[in-house]
């Protein structure tokens, strides 16, 4: 067993080349992904390495190839169906939330969907309203579908290969900013798996606790490194899986720190920070110092030009001015 | 008129049969299901007549496509996608009686979804009956889908997924049929064609005549068949299934069905059930006596089915949250439903 540093895509195309070697039933579905590798080359080489009958090319049309997938999955195979923005996830939404998500349950579990749909998300690559959207609140709040927002290389590839390995259909979103800047340390342990639901403590403090996802973890640790010259000590959390949601892990660090900011790109309102807040707010009452913040970005769409886009997409510096409100508490 | 009529379309049955090769048995079998799904179809219009009874959806006049098409199909191999009105289909599959009256009620011991679905949406692993959902044409999909998980597998099965006309509309047919016509899935797609959807003519859903014209688009056969002629059916569904299991690729077939009001004003042309027993009582294949025995033997076994379904009183079975995921049922379903239900993946593959 050894450990290197790649970066997150290539984290991604590993967990998934693995999982393919590891059982046959696993086979890729999606636009451009055989011998394009996919449009952000996540399945770059898989077909030359595990041939033409495990990475499937699909028709240009997000509904065909989650509802193939569902299809597929109900037939005994392991798809993993790619989206090519997440944006267009919205095309395939019965699909997901009136088959995939309902069928275990409509069935009494006679029937099942062991899928992955896998789509990058969010901004930061000037994607503009339709390319850049944070998608994941939506699919958080359908009972029957788990989902996973991971930050780290290592975080996706042990995250893709518990949901490959999951028994229910899981949406996989992949920061897409985040895809080739991103690098870290990653096991080649084959069973390096990471259990979905596990939140993660990426930075321990005792001031303030930031609950947080995706890029805005990094965003999350560079505030704390500003905040340190001011004594402030912040506790970042990562949840990594949105549904299910690892409340005990938020409790912990929020019982610890009796402050607690919520802190997202996906809009403020009705963002998963809400849901977050509000069940801190019940469960944790006793423990709070001061209002759990939620940042978000304000409500409106994603502009494509690089600087307006920054302007929407909050940021270490928005996070350190809502911290130091906090503080005073 | 009607006469001639009446007597040309005997005659067309019997071309049909003499085409098909069927035994006495195996005709008289045919009849005995369409039959059997006609009387429990109008027992079930009854009870809601009665107000007994809400939902499910009648299949009059669709008994004769639906139960050749379970004829072909390989319980514990094939996998079939029914939509709400193929009451006719999942009798003919072997689906008991009493499961379809739990259905019907909405009774938490029904195996096909324990209450959480509204009538008419089967669901029997055992039976290779895909739980279906309530909107229209997702399914279409998942039988592509079925059926290219199964050409990966190297397996035999064949998928065949049943739909009205009015689903045709729906993207979800269009990308399931451009996707099983690329690559060449062994599926049946079978449009049951009554010229309405819910309230709208076929004219205001569709430019072309029929719903098949639609197939060469799809590189996918194209099969159309009078849905009042069993045997034709018969014959046609025969063809598509072997099509199918060989590797002929896809098939899309129409069964034009007669409407409610043409069955009702001449039974003896449109009827399926209607018309056959008069082929059958003309041929010499069935009495008028045997026939009111198989009624009266059927009207019993119906009538017993609901009573015993009204009876089972299973409330609290389930809790609300059971089955939403896989670590999360409480109890064990087979236990409680007396029903083959688990979900083996290695069995699956061990099929064939």
């Amino acid at each position: 067993m050894t450990e290197r540093t790649i970066s997150m895509v290539e984290a991604l195309r590993e967990g998934l080349r693995e999982e393919m070697g590891r059982d046959e039933r696993v086979v890729l579905l999606g636009d451009d992904i055989g011998s394009a590798g996919g449009i952000f080359t996540a399945t770059m080489g898989l077909r030359e390495e595990f041939g033409g009958g495990r990475v499937w090319d699909m028709p240009l049309a997000e509904n065909g190839v989650v509802g193939v997938g569902i299809g597929a999955a109900i037939g005994g195979l392991r798809p993993v169906a790619e989206v090519q923005f997440a944006d267009f996830l919205l095309s395939a939404m019965s699909q997901i939330v009136n088959e995939a998500a309902k069928l275990r349950y409509r069935s009494l579990g006679q029937w099942s969907c062991p899928i992955v749909i896998r789509a990058p998300y969010g901004a930061g690559l000037a994607g503009g309203p339709d390319h850049s959207q944070s998608v994941e609140t939506l699919f958080a709040h359908i009972p029957g579908l788990k989902v996973v927002a991971p930050s780290t290389p290592a975080d996706t590839k042990g995250l893709i290969k518990a949901s490959i390995r999951d028994e229910d259909p899981v949406i996989f979103l992949e920061q897409k900013s985040l895809y080739h800047q991103r690098y870290g340390v990653v096991s080649d342990d084959e069973d390096y798996v990471i259990p979905l639901g596990r939140a993660i403590v990426r930075r321990e403090g005792k001031d303030v606790s930031v609950i947080t996802y995706g890029a805005m973890v990094f965003e999350s640790l560079f505030a704390a490194e500003m905040l340190q010259r001011e004594q402030i000590d912040l506790e970042i959390i990562d949840i990594r899986t949105l549904q299910p949601l690892d409340i005990d892990t938020i409790g912990e660090s929020v019982s610890k720190t009796n402050k607690a900011i919520v802190f997202h790109e996906d809009t403020r309102f009705s963002g998963i920070g809400a849901e977050i807040a509000a069940t801190i707010g019940e469960e944790l009452f006793e423990f709070l110092d001061g209002p759990v913040i939620r940042l978000g970005a304000p409500f409106a769409p994603i502009p494509a030009k690089p600087s307006l886009e920054k302007e929407i997409i909050p940021n270490a510096a928005a996070l350190a001015n809502a911290v130091r409100r906090l503080s005073r508490y | 008129m009607q006469d001639v009529a009446a007597e040309a379309h005997i005659h067309r049955l019997q071309e049909s049969f003499n085409a098909l090769n069927y035994s006495a048995e195996e005709t008289l079998d045919v009849y005995g299901l369409m039959l059997l799904a006609r009387l429990t179809d109008e027992y079930l219009a009854d009870l809601r007549t009665k107000g007994l009874m809400t939902g499910g959806v009648s299949c009059k006049g669709h008994e004769a496509i639906q139960v050749v098409c379970a004829r072909e199909l390989v319980v514990g191999t094939d996998y079939t996608l029914p939509y709400y009105r193929d009451l006719a289909l999942v009798i003919a599959m072997g689906m008991p009686l009493y499961d379809i009256f739990l259905n019907h009620l909405g009774s938490e011991a029904d195996p096909n979804s324990g209450g959480r679905m509204r009538p008419a949406h089967w669901s029997s692993r055992k039976l290779g009956i895909v739980s279906s959902s309530g909107v229209a044409a997702t399914h279409i999909l998942h039988a592509a889908g079925i059926a290219f998980a199964a050409q990966i597998r190297q397996s035999s099965a064949i998928t065949a997924a049943f739909f009205g006309e009015g689903a045709t509309s729906e993207g979800d047919f269009h990308e399931a049929l451009n996707f099983a016509g690329i690559h060449r899935v062994g599926a049946l797609f079978i449009c049951e064609n009554n010229g309405v959807a819910l309230s709208t003519p076929q004219s205001r859903q569709m430019k072309v005549k029929h719903v098949v014209d639609r197939a060469s688009a799809y590189g996918v056969h194209g099969m159309l068949v009078d849905g009042s002629n069993v045997f034709a059916a018969a014959a046609a569904i025969r063809d598509a299934a072997t099509r199918a299991r060989s590797g002929g690729g896809p098939v899309l077939l129409e069964a034009i069905i007669p409407s409610q009001m043409r069955m009702r004003e001449q039974p003896d042309i449109y009827d399926p059930v209607y018309g056959l027993r008069a082929f059958l009582l003309q041929s010499g294949k069935l009495t008028e006596a045997a026939d009111t025995e198989m009624r009266e033997t059927f009207t019993q076994k119906i009538e017993d089915a609901y009573k015993l379904a009204l009876s089972a009183d299973k409330a609290g079975i389930f809790a609300v949250q059971d089955y939403v995921y896989a670590d999360n049922p409480a109890v064990n379903v087979q236990e409680h439903l007396q029903t083959e239900t688990s979900f083996n993946i290695e069995e699956t593959l061990q099929h064939d």
